[in-house]
């Protein structure tokens, strides 16, 4: 085999690890996309900055839905299923939780936001979400969260979903719960 | 195709070894084409075994033959041994036949790792097949294996799944890097880029492609496999994750991927189209930069895959509209193979036959991907009948018909015999007509409303699933025809010139017919 091609072939050789990390590296990527687009519901963070509140808001109805992941046997309900807020206040509202087994269990909600333009607009200052339940065979909690909506919201939005769905995640090894604890950070 | 390259040409000092050796341990390009397209005509009757399960079950409604469970089986497996095992195969086998005569090099670049990448392929359908026959059976979550169905939900054998789409990557892989490393570098003095023959070029692009999207298909099958056995959360939303992340990367391979299992084809047809038209190919130019663009515009519009996951509304309409500039190119090829065969002296040989089923029934098939591309309109098609009939027209009477095109161009080639001809004929009208009856009648069900990957379904359907089976029974059991047809040219028949068509023009056609074992020891001379 001459030069030239022994310069191709190793060019190609590089190429295909390369791309195989790329993969990998879309993982990220799409995490941070989301992240900075707001889309796909995925808010982790606590946001919290003046600038949202304001007096001119106008009403919106916030309604609250919780589905428990399969096999996930805890209670979990929305303590209102509807809440009439302002755009531009803080607002609070609570979940009820019972570990109904008997054992020890730890869980892990997730939210997503409906509209997804909507999601963008919506601040949590507090929510449960952020962490993790750990709760004893039995034992039972309210789950706060307080949030806002931005006046900026689209003026044709009148309602906003906020979806939970809660997992188990008690088998769960520590380096993925380590990992998770990151991504939420 | 051919097993009958005997060693009587004085001019070569050793030709092939005998016995089973041979095929083992060979690293002639010639012996390992001949080697992946028989493989691919096994994978073609085993992928069209389970097509006609499929459509037995649907024949009526109701449960008649197979169990859900098998018919899921059925449709995974139909899926992925058609792609990876008959249409991809097929192609390379080709590559390997094709591409060091048209460019008048000795051999392909590397062709140890030839056999190489040939011989893996056989142990990775042996271990996706003998998924079938484990507990909990075979992979049941359909060729696009989107988590958590293919994860969380899926049968144990799941795990042996991944590792037969690690082979059959690698074997890709190393596949495509042989054929760029010959394209190249080994052209005869005198083949310029742009002096390639169009196969030549469409190989060399979908090579590329290859090597881009098949690590990144490893790499889905092994967060898949870490997110299993590991204990990660990639696409586990409980632990972080995300399952439509799956389908991102998903479809970041797989439309790519259907380019690689069209631009051969296109290849191929552009040979043919020319060959019987007496004419030369019109836009010889365009062809090539219509075949990059789409080459490139295949790695921005993966996600109209997946219109109905909830993406926002400008990523919907930027992959709607990049999925639509995608028709620029194409029409630019099928205007390109008319304008050829405009005023040009056309005679209807088989490969002729096929090769202009192809450019209509290819066009109806871009035309309901056009319709699948329209966001709004996307909603209604997605998951139905609508969906199989569009990318059945791309692959069957696309991808397929051209495989048999070629089988038919090149058999006197490769053989040294010409095929029968009225059976050719016979072996295309059967299918032409049977490939339709199939699959036309699925874009009217599809609008309909039946979802597809379903045992069963409504009433209202039963007229048209009714005839898509009966000319999928057609279709199935004309390709026991083609079998035999090449049988009978490879253990016999008339003999073909060097030439072997009047109007063909290219380099494989200088060589004697049966191409000799070794053939461009010494670089041709090229004008």
């Amino acid at each position: 085999m001459n030069k030239e091609a022994k310069k191709t072939l190793t060019r190609l050789v590089v190429a295909v690890p390369l791309m195989f990390a790329f993969g990998f590296a879309l993982v990220p990527l799409y995490n941070v996309f989301c992240e900075v687009t707001g889309i796909n519901g995925k808010i982790f963070q606590s946001e919290h900055n003046d600038k949202f509140i304001s007096e001119e808001g106008r009403p919106i109805a916030l309604q609250f839905i919780s589905t428990n992941n399969e096999n996930m046997p805890w209670v979990f309900k929305p303590s209102e299923q509807v809440m009439e807020i302002q755009t531009g206040k803080y607002h609070s509202a609570t979940f009820y939780v019972k570990n109904t087994t008997n054992k020890k269990m730890t869980a892990q909600a997730v939210p997503s936001v409906a509209p997804s333009n909507a999601a963008e607009h919506l601040k949590k200052l507090e929510c449960f979400c952020f962490e993790q339940q750990e709760l004893m065979p039995g034992e039972e909690a309210i789950l706060p969260i307080r949030l806002l909506v931005s006046n900026e919201l689209p003026k044709n939005i009148k309602n906003i979903i906020l979806s939970y769905t809660i997992f188990d995640i008690t088998d769960y090894n520590d380096e993925a719960l380590a990992h998770h604890q990151m991504d939420m950070e | 195709m051919s097993a009958v390259i005997e060693n009587h040409h004085d001019d070569h000092h050793h030709g092939p070894a005998k016995g089973i050796t041979r095929w083992l341990y060979t690293t002639n390009h010639k012996d390992i084409g001949t080697l992946y397209l028989w493989f691919s005509f096994a994978m073609f009757l085993i992928g069209g075994a389970m097509a006609m399960v499929i459509r037995a079950e649907l024949f009526s409604p109701g449960m008649q033959i197979v169990e859900p469970e098998f018919y899921n089986q059925m449709i995974t497996l139909h899926g992925l041994i058609m792609i990876f095992g008959g249409v991809m195969p097929a192609f390379v086998g080709l590559a390997n036949w094709l591409v060091p005569m048209m460019i008048g090099a000795p051999d392909m670049a590397l062709p140890r790792m030839n056999n190489l990448s040939f011989w893996i392929l056989p142990f990775a359908f042996f271990i996706l097949l003998s998924s079938l026959f484990m507990e909990g059976g075979a992979p049941n979550f359909g060729w696009t294996f989107y988590a958590p169905l293919s994860t969380t939900y899926a049968p144990p054998s799941v795990t042996f799944f991944i590792f037969s789409v690690h082979i059959m990557g690698a074997s890709s892989i190393m596949g495509s890097i042989n054929v760029v490393v010959t394209i190249m570098n080994m052209r005869a003095p005198g083949v310029g880029l742009m002096k390639m023959p169009l196969f030549v070029w469409s190989w060399l692009i979908t090579a590329y492609l290859l090597i881009a999207v098949m690590p990144v298909l490893a790499g889905a099958v092994t967060m898949m496999l870490m997110d299993i056995h590991f204990g990660t959360s990639f696409f586990n939303a409980a632990g972080g994750g995300d399952p439509v992340l799956f389908q991102h990367i998903f479809w970041f391979f797989g439309h790519p991927e259907v380019y690689i299992m069209i631009l051969p084809a296109f290849g191929i047809v552009s040979h043919i189209i020319e060959t019987f038209s007496r004419k030369p190919l019109f836009g010889y130019a365009s062809m090539v930069w219509a075949m990059l663009s789409i080459a490139i515009l295949s790695f921005v519009v993966w996600a109209h895959h997946m219109f109905t996951v909830g993406m926002p509304l400008a990523a919907e309409i930027f992959f709607m509209w990049a999925t639509m500039l995608i028709a620029v190119p194409t029409g630019v090829k099928v205007f390109n193979w008319v304008a050829t065969m405009f005023r040009g002296s056309i005679t209807f040989e088989t490969p002729m036959l096929f090769a202009c089923a192809f450019v209509v029934l290819f066009t109806i098939g871009g035309l309901s991907g056009l319709m699948l591309a329209i966001v709004p309109a996307d909603f209604q098609y997605h998951d139905t009948y609508f969906v199989v009939a569009h990318f059945h027209y791309v692959l069957v009477p696309g991808a397929i018909f051209s495989i048999m095109a070629a089988v038919y161009f090149w058999i006197p080639k490769w053989s040294g015999n010409m095929y029968d001809e009225r059976l050719g004929k016979l072996h295309f009208w059967l299918s032409f007509i049977g490939v339709n009856v199939t699959f036309f009648p699925q874009h009217f069900i599809g609008l309909a409303g039946m979802p597809r990957r379903y045992p069963d379904y409504a009433l209202q359907f039963a007229d048209w699933n009714m005839v898509s089976s009966v000319g999928a029974f057609l279709f199935g059991f004309s390709q026991l025809l083609f079998l035999f047809i090449v049988v009978k040219t490879v253990m016999g028949g008339k003999k073909a010139t060097d030439q072997v068509w009047e109007g063909a023009k290219g380099l494989e056609w200088t060589v004697a017919s049966p191409a000799p074992y070794h053939t461009f020891s010494t670089p041709p001379k090229v004008d």
